[in-house]
């Protein structure tokens, strides 16, 4: 059995009085690539605030491993493209805690540059940030994260916003970085493009609603439970394919009346 | 000779002094203003600048040194802004006009109640730059030198906090300190150079500067560099203006700020325009 680097126990959470996480309990491995689903408002982003230790939970427990590493990889739409600051500007911030010294060290400058190259942004340390395309933008932040050494990266809808193949190119990386070592959880709206594509998938709306391999979760049942709205799932070469009924009944009736 | 008119206001001491401070509070703005308009805080500049006022009147009134005085009053002011701000339920807009307003109208009772009101609020709204103290040269020097210091050593922790608060402090940043700090020297700021410039000016100064130099770069260390230089020019070249035309100190300082940002704002063209369509000012 794989060790576990993060443990929740019966862990509920609340904005005031609005509880937004209910008796939440999970483990997340060491090796893990775990992928949270749920509708808006479900404690998706919640679960990923208290798993960081920014948000405390009201009841229950987070037990980390001890000296774990976080790395963190905010959604893009969050960050202000006309900040003025450079590619290494950004994956250096991540040392910043306790560092005295204003200007970057030449092996700090190293080892940002190692980390670009690893992420394929090799050259690009120099540009501001805006002047990159939406993969590589993604990109930059992933390279932040990973700056910092992180035993578990977090990543809140990395694929939100971008065109298929800049899903696909996330997809990759993750893929790229989760092969040499790095545990993963994201959250994701995208149940086709990302969820199912992963190893394990937790459905959540406030609580957990199931949890395990895509084929096993993303049912019709589990899907109804979790988004309140029917579903139909297909399976394509192994993997569930989500076909949202609603807009199925509504292309139906605009082909009935002719449009 | 023209050389000798422009020499001339340097034979009066009221003048150099004034100028002195004036160039120091320029460049003090300039380089704090870097974080007010980058935060999208240009309003907390301005409703510092009048919860100081309060401050200051209770000081006169109290007996208490004016700088003790403000300077508690406005670092109060600046952390309860920053609290109500964070509850994010009447914004941070909405904050600082409660804190600030009512702050200013405080100061104004108590003026009215017990001191000569008139005065005071003109010196503490316009600012009395040809009647700098010695104790004024004393405090800007050392609040700029102080200033400087922490932002010098701060520096990563400012930029993180700045650009993404909420991923510095998964990082480990104490960003609640980084605010408070951040608080605490606006306050100081506004509270050494009121007497100077003037708080209806105040807040100009903390925004034009920074605003010019965004203009001007992409880069956050090199707009922590110019934007000191553009405000103490703007100082240096709008206190003798002000000698020559006779006309207002503040008032010529400002307006030279004004120019120096629609010239770089012409010049910059078509990039510059596209980049102030999203200044947070």
């Amino acid at each position: 059995m794989t060790e576990s680097i993060v443990r929740f126990g019966g862990v509920s959470a609340t904005y005031g009085r609005i509880l937004a996480l209910e008796n939440v309990s999970l483990d997340l491995p060491a090796n893990g690539f775990v992928g949270i689903v749920g509708p808006s408002g479900s404690g998706k982003t919640t679960l990923l605030r208290v798993l960081l230790g920014v948000m405390h939970a009201s009841q229950g427990k987070v037990t980390r491993k001890s000296g774990l590493r976080l790395g963190y990889v905010p959604q893009v739409e969050s960050v202000d493209w006309n900040f003025p600051v450079t590619v290494a500007e950004v994956v250096g911030m991540t040392r910043s805690a306790g560092r005295w010294w204003p200007r970057t060290t030449d092996t700090e400058r190293s080892e940002i540059e190692t980390v670009l190259c690893q992420l394929g942004l090799e050259g690009l340390g120099e540009r501001h940030i805006r002047e990159l395309s939406g993969g590589q933008q993604q990109r930059v932040f992933i390279a932040r994260a990973l700056f910092h050494k992180p035993d578990l990266l977090v990543l809140d809808e990395p694929t939100s916003g971008v065109d298929v193949s800049t899903r696909h190119e996330i997809l990759h990386l993750l893929v790229d970085l989760h092969e040499s070592g790095v545990a993963i959880v994201l959250s994701t709206h995208d149940l086709n493009g990302l969820a199912s594509h992963l190893p394990r998938i937790i459905c959540v709306n406030k609580g957990v609603i199931a949890d395990g391999p895509p084929l096993a979760v993303i049912t019709p049942e589990v899907l109804e439970r979790t988004y309140g709205a029917p579903m139909q799932v297909l399976e394509h070469g192994g993997m569930p394919i989500v076909v949202d009924q609603l807009e199925h009944t509504i292309s139906h009736r605009l082909r009935g009346s002719g449009q | 000779m023209i050389a000798i008119d422009l020499l001339e206001p340097y034979k009066y001491e009221f003048f150099r002094n004034g100028l002195l401070v004036a160039v120091i509070a320029g460049a003090l703005c300039g380089l704090l203003g870097v974080f007010v308009v980058l935060r999208g805080m240009s309003y907390i500049g301005h409703g510092l600048s009048h919860a100081v006022f309060g401050g200051a009147a209770a000081s006169a009134v109290m007996k208490v040194n004016y700088f003790l005085g403000a300077g508690i009053w406005g670092i109060v002011s600046g952390v309860l802004i920053g609290r109500i701000s964070r509850k994010r339920v009447i914004g941070a807009d909405a904050a600082i006009g409660v804190v600030t307003t009512g702050s200013f109208a405080v100061g104004l009772m108590l003026l009215n109640r017990y001191g000569q009101a008139k005065r005071s609020i003109e010196a503490v709204l316009f600012g009395s730059v040809l009647g700098v103290q010695t104790a004024d040269i004393v405090a800007v020097s050392a609040v700029a030198i102080g200033v400087l210091a922490i932002i010098v050593l701060g520096y990563r922790r400012l930029l993180y906090a700045t650009f993404d608060p909420e991923v510095a402090r998964i990082s480990g940043v104490r960003v609640g300190a980084v605010e408070v700090l951040l608080m605490a020297m606006l306050s100081c700021t506004i509270i050494v150079t009121m007497r100077v410039i003037g708080t209806l000016l105040i807040s100009a100064l903390l925004v034009v500067p920074a605003a010019t130099t965004r203009l001007m770069t992409n880069s956050f260390a090199r707009m922590l560099t110019i934007a000191p230089v553009v405000g103490a020019v703007s100082s240096f070249v709008g206190m003798n203006l002000a000698y020559h035309w006779d006309t207002s100190a503040s008032g010529t300082i400002i307006a030279v700020g004004v120019v120096a940002f629609a010239v770089v704002y012409a010049v910059g063209g078509i990039r510059s325009r596209s980049r102030i369509g999203h200044l947070h000012v």
